[in-house]
């Protein structure tokens, strides 16, 4: 009976870092859709994100509530700034020099923390309580419960957006062919701005969470990895496939690293890629085939 | 130039990959609200005036050398290909190109912003449902689902939503049946009529195109060859003999149909 009651305050742990991935993972998604572009980047802008959220938080002493938006309004800033100035530039350059880019932007925005803040990890200021929440007779850390409630939320309303509103259907009509699109009058480029502005704010959000729940240092950016994985697993170009391929990896990461050490979770990981792609190359909820790097 | 001009070329020539050129010199002209057929064989630069004309040529790495163009009387030179749909230039391209993962409605939805800063008001997706009751029926379903003739209606009905004074439309009769063509066509004369769009036709059909429009262009490898009104045209012996097929060349227009499906697969797939 205990074991079962362990068994699932892992699974619930699991699940919170999970919806943190599909967070993490839309992001991925939004910016490929629109773009056909894989940013790598994607973990250092939430890896800016937690620092931004530190810097106007702990350093100016602002209200974490007017810091949280001032987080996320910073890497939308970032990436908007980013696809109007390395990106745009790039178009009709080989997908590999866009991905190079990318990779290197992420080194760039790692050494610029690294000047900044320092290489040491640090904490954000409290600013979810600390108690725990009892969920039936299972313990969860209310951090995480939080993190899972928001990613859930941010998740399903764009879920709706996607579906329901007409800008959503810009990004999709965008998504499936370019010039068909600019010949509805869909300003393209400005839906690849949007892309990478709203993506890479996203993003930013999910290292405010994450540094909640675990701290910041400059290299936390490798959260970003995972959700690579959960993004080419669950198809490039679907929010549906983020979202579950998110939830599982976040389980399946949780048990691996309580059952078999903490040092299996990138091995599981990473076997996990290998084998999803044998299974199914476009990913299990992508729809269009990606391109081969 | 004359106020009841919607659409002028004067002398482009089309640059490919800054190496393949492909117009050289092409001049035409479309007057307000009437319906002008561009004709000409395979490979002739049909395509490349109409995606000249919507500026979709950068896409593909084309380039216009020289020459302009003006819509409405403007030269659009330096436009970028929403902003001209935005001033009421619509081009339905060669293959439909309808979002296939996108449903019926959606895809009319997508046509809505090009209405975006214009300050017109649109109607509702029922003008084009009136034009065609089959995409009403099958307004929920996904485009990708939809048989060649709906995708084409679709199309045709993305460019309604657009309230537009012009549309370019390449090769409408691709790949469908004889009798969907004639229906098809019957309604996109009934559209300029009713809506007082003027159009520019491109059509290998030269039947069915004459049939419908008020003038005619004949264009070869980058030039127009011969211009006329259509009436004019279709009594002149070597349009009868090289495009209406009157001639016993029914070979060659086998192979040309057989050609279309061809591509038509290639554009589904
Ligand atoms: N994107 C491109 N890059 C290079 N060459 C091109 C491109 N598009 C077209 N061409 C070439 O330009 C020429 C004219 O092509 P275009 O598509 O305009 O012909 P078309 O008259 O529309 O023919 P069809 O009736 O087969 O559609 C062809 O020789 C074609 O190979
Ligand atoms: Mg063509």
């Amino acid at each position: 009976m205990t074991d079962l009651l362990f068994l699932l305050e892992v699974s619930l742990a699991g699940l919170g870092s999970g919806a943190l991935l599909s967070l993490t993972a839309l992001a991925f998604v939004l910016i490929y859709k629109a773009t056909r572009v894989i940013n790598l980047a994607v973990g250092e802008i939430l890896m800016l994100g937690s620092y931004l959220f530190f810097a106007f938080a702990a350093g100016m002493g602002l209200s974490v509530w007017l810091a949280l938006p001032l987080a996320v309004a910073g890497g939308a800033l970032t990436g908007a700034v980013v696809e109007r100035g390395l990106i745009r530039p790039m178009l009709g350059e080989s997908p590999i020099s866009v991905f190079m880019v990318t990779v290197g932007l992420g080194s760039v925005l790692i050494g610029l923390v690294e000047l900044i803040w320092g290489t040491d990890p640090r904490s954000l200021p409290p600013f979810i309580a600390n108690t725990p929440v009892f969920l039936g007779e299972a313990y969860v850390s209310r951090k995480i419960l939080v993190a899972f409630l928001v990613a859930a939320a941010v998740m399903a309303a764009f879920m709706l957006l996607f579906r329901y509103w007409r800008g959503g259907v810009a990004l999709r009509a965008t998504a499936t062919d370019q010039a068909a699109a600019y010949s509805c009058g869909i300003n393209v480029p400005g839906v690849f701005s949007a892309a990478w502005t709203v993506g890479c704010g996203i993003a930013a959000g999910a290292g405010v969470l994450l540094g909640a729940i675990g701290g910041i240092s400059p290299s936390m950016g490798v959260f970003g990895l995972s959700a690579l994985v959960v993004v080419i697993v669950g198809g490039l170009d679907s929010i549906l496939g983020a979202l579950i391929g998110g939830l599982a990896l976040g389980l399946i990461q949780s048990w691996a690293g309580t059952y078999l050490g903490g040092e299996y979770q990138g091995v599981v990981t990473f076997g996990l890629l290998i084998v999803a792609l044998m299974v199914r190359p476009y990913g299990l909820f992508g729809t269009h085939e990606i391109e081969r790097l | 130039m004359a106020a009841d001009t919607i659409l002028e070329i004067e002398n482009i020539e089309v640059i490919y990959n800054k190496s393949v050129q492909v117009l050289r010199g092409l001049s035409l002209r479309v007057p307000r609200g009437q319906v002008v057929t561009l004709l000409g064989s395979n490979g002739a630069g049909k395509s490349t005036t109409l995606k000249a004309i919507s500026r979709l040529l950068s896409l593909e790495n084309g380039e216009l050398t020289s020459g302009r163009i003006l819509f409405d009387g403007q030269d659009t030179a330096g436009e970028e290909p929403h902003q001209l749909v935005r001033r009421g230039l619509f081009h339905v391209m060669e293959g439909r190109r309808v979002f296939g993962d996108l449903t019926v409605e959606e895809n009319l939805t997508a046509a809505t912003f090009a209405l975006s800063g214009r300050g017109v008001k649109h109607s509702g997706f029922d003008q084009v449902y009136s034009y065609f009751p089959r995409l009403h029926e099958r307004r929920h379903a996904r485009a990708g689902y939809l048989s060649g003739g709906e995708q084409q209606m679709l199309a045709i009905g993305r460019a309604l939503i657009a309230q537009p004074a012009l549309i370019l439309l390449d090769e409408p009769s691709l790949g469908l049946s004889p009798r969907l063509v004639e229906e098809i066509f019957t309604i996109i004369a009934r559209i300029n009529r009713e809506t007082g769009v003027s159009m520019l036709l491109v059509e290998q059909n030269a039947a069915v195109a004459f049939a419908i429009a008020h003038y005619g262009y004949i264009m070869e490898t980058g030039k127009i060859q011969l211009d006329g009104p259509t009436a004019r045209l279709m009594a002149d012996q070597d349009v009868r003999e090289f495009y209406l097929g009157h001639a016993g060349h029914g070979g060659e227009r086998s192979y040309r149909d057989i050609k279309h499906y061809k591509r038509r697969k290639r554009w589904l797939s």
